[in-house]
């Protein structure tokens, strides 16, 4: 399996990692190596083998609908990048 | 001082031979003579040492929990309240975390001293420390080598008695593989054994916390602080929690060792192989049972691990974005433009491929040739453990391919570093507990790993097959030349 720039590219706008061209070139080659390794899974049949999610089948535990946690809002922003009036700033998104 | 096991400093503490604040300060002046291994991140000397006065104000009570006032590394991948925790990355480079995680306020309660947050690779991928933002760490017994990761730092500086034990964590190997290449006791425990709550997550189906000790006896007082139910993480399992202690003196007379066939055939190095044959032999004195195994899947693990493990880190990741805590970008134009380029500069290359390959398996058309086929290799991997162990009781291998090999060998070839961790990697699939313990040293004087695998929850009777073998042998007494 060999990813080209363009895939590479368009992964990494998914992944919102701002890639260069160089960077992108190098990426493609890495990447494909890696999944070369990994196509070494399609040498075994799986026809009806139950995906594993996890080690614990016994699945997840409820817990009583109650709060738990207490406010601890300046304590978080403290280490924000930026904030203000309690609140965390970034760049606007709706004009 | 430095020599002494977590056993015997205890013991030292509550005779009231030493005291809690010049133990603290033995380590800390040791960590500072030998700042070249690189096995530190953080030190904050004056919260080592309130801890290790409030630890000496209870030992004067006579009340105090058995590791009070044993100073104690921690990986940097454990958020301490107060404590700057960078999980080897410069996008948590200005983090002060403002929570303990369970394992770490577990420590917290039963005394015992935080010396500093330890070295490792960047957000735990990686098996040389040499990913890490901090620079890598160098291995005691050469320092020209790598003292293997991702818990790198941990072992360095248990290795060179910077610190009578540290903590690490294992999503492949990252306890294990460093313990074998610098002579140590790891543990990995079952996976939901110890709580994931506070422990900055790589790949959260693989990933457990777990002790890096001198001795068995060491690693089995650790993780009975360490282990038991968190309601705060969900996969926590709620069981109660022996005294890892109490079984350590049982003998292995009849207990089945099995040698899994596929652990010992190509690209293992002869070397390895010789000491873990000794090993065997030693294990057969003692009165084990050896029995042949097989696990038929071994080589498909590390090709489903690289797509799990990737899968579940680009999602774990995705939190970092630079808009509630950690490092932002300078400058930047819009919010898709600032999550860009914090990531970007954040994150270093080999995190970088790991989530790209990660969001490309999980992408819209991929998911079922990647991540679905990679969950049902699992399965058949997991099956293989369940088979073999209806024949033996534990399992028992090398952890490594090779000794501790040079710095900057691997580093240019991802998947060459990948295949360094090809024993340990099927134990976290398959959730069990496994170790690491010295057996032996090559014919360069690096030392090599014994891999011990347990039943799932199986702990107790892991550790007391290893704490066996440490009093027929004396090769984890072993200390580098220049930390004696």
């Amino acid at each position: 399996m060999s990813l080209d720039q363009a895939q590479v590219r368009r992964i990494a706008h998914l992944a919102r990692l701002e890639i260069g061209d160089a960077e992108a070139e190098h990426y493609a080659k890495e990447l494909s190596r890696i999944l070369d390794l990994v196509e070494q899974m399609n040498a075994v049949d799986t026809t009806g083998v139950a995906p594993m999610a996890h080690p614990n089948d016994a699945g997840l535990r409820l817990r009583e609908d109650a709060v738990t946690e207490t406010d601890q809002r300046e304590k978080f922003l403290k280490i924000a990048p930026a904030a203000e009036a309690g609140l965390y700033l970034v760049p606007k998104v709706i004009e | 001082m430095h020599r002494k096991t977590l056993a015997e400093l205890s013991a030292a503490l509550h005779k009231k031979d030493i005291s809690s604040i010049e133990l603290t300060q033995y380590f800390l002046a040791r960590i500072g003579r030998h700042k070249a291994l690189n096995a530190f991140v953080t030190l904050e000397p004056e919260k080592s040492l309130a801890q290790a006065k409030a630890a000496d104000a209870l030992l004067a009570k006579g009340q105090a929990p058995a590791l009070a006032g044993v100073p104690l590394a921690q990986k940097d991948i454990f958020c301490a309240d107060g404590w700057r925790t960078t999980c080897g990355s410069k996008i948590l480079s200005n983090f002060v975390a403002p929570y303990d995680a369970t394992v770490i306020r577990k420590f917290n309660d039963a005394g015992m001293v935080c010396l500093g947050k330890t070295n490792m690779d960047e957000f735990a991928m990686g098996s040389s420390n040499e990913t890490s933002f901090y620079g890598p760490v160098r291995n005691p017994w050469n320092t020209e080598t790598v003292p293997g990761g991702s818990s790198g730092g941990s072992a360095a500086a248990v290795a060179a008695r910077l610190a009578p034990a540290a903590t690490g964590t294992d999503t492949g190997g990252s306890i294990r593989q460093p313990a074998a290449l610098t002579n140590l006791t790891g543990l990995k425990p079952s996976y939901g054994r110890v709580s994931r709550y506070g422990m900055i997550a790589f790949a959260s189906s693989l990933d457990q916390g777990g002790p890096m000790a001198q001795t068995a006896e060491d690693a089995a007082l650790l993780l009975n602080v360490m282990a038991g139910f968190d309601p705060r993480d969900s996969t926590s399992v709620e069981a109660p929690v022996p005294d890892y202690t109490a079984a350590l003196k049982h003998s292995i007379k009849g207990v089945r060792i099995g040698l899994p066939k596929e652990y010992f055939g190509e690209g293992l190095s002869p070397e390895v192989a010789q000491v873990i044959e000794a090993a065997v032999g030693e294990y057969k004195k003692l009165g084990a049972e050896i029995v042949e195994v097989s696990l038929p899947n071994s080589q498909l693990a590390i090709p489903c691990y690289y797509v799990l493990a990737p899968a579940e880190a680009s999602s774990n990741l995705a939190r970092f974005d630079g808009a509630r805590y950690g490092y932002r970008a300078p400058e930047y134009s819009d919010l898709i433009d600032m999550y860009k380029k914090t990531r970007a500069q954040g994150f270093g290359s080999e995190v970088k491929r790991r989530i790209m390959i990660g969001t490309y398996a999980l992408s819209a058309g991929y998911y079922d040739a990647y991540y679905l086929k990679a969950q049902k290799l699992r399965r058949l991997i997991a099956e293989d453990f369940r088979q073999a162990f209806e024949t033996c009781d534990v399992i028992l291998g090398p952890t490594s391919p090779t000794t501790a090999f040079k710095l900057g060998e691997k580093s240019d070839d991802p998947v060459a570093m990948y295949l360094s961790d090809i024993y340990t990697i099927s134990v976290n699939l398959a959730g069990l507990p496994g170790m690491s313990i010295p057996a032996g040293f090559d014919g360069k004087g690096l030392p090599v790993g014994l891999q011990l695998i347990g039943q799932y929850f199986g702990e107790e009777r892991l550790l007391n097959v290893a704490h066996q073998y440490q009093q027929a042998t004396d090769w984890h007494k072993r200390i580098p030349k220049g930390f004696e």
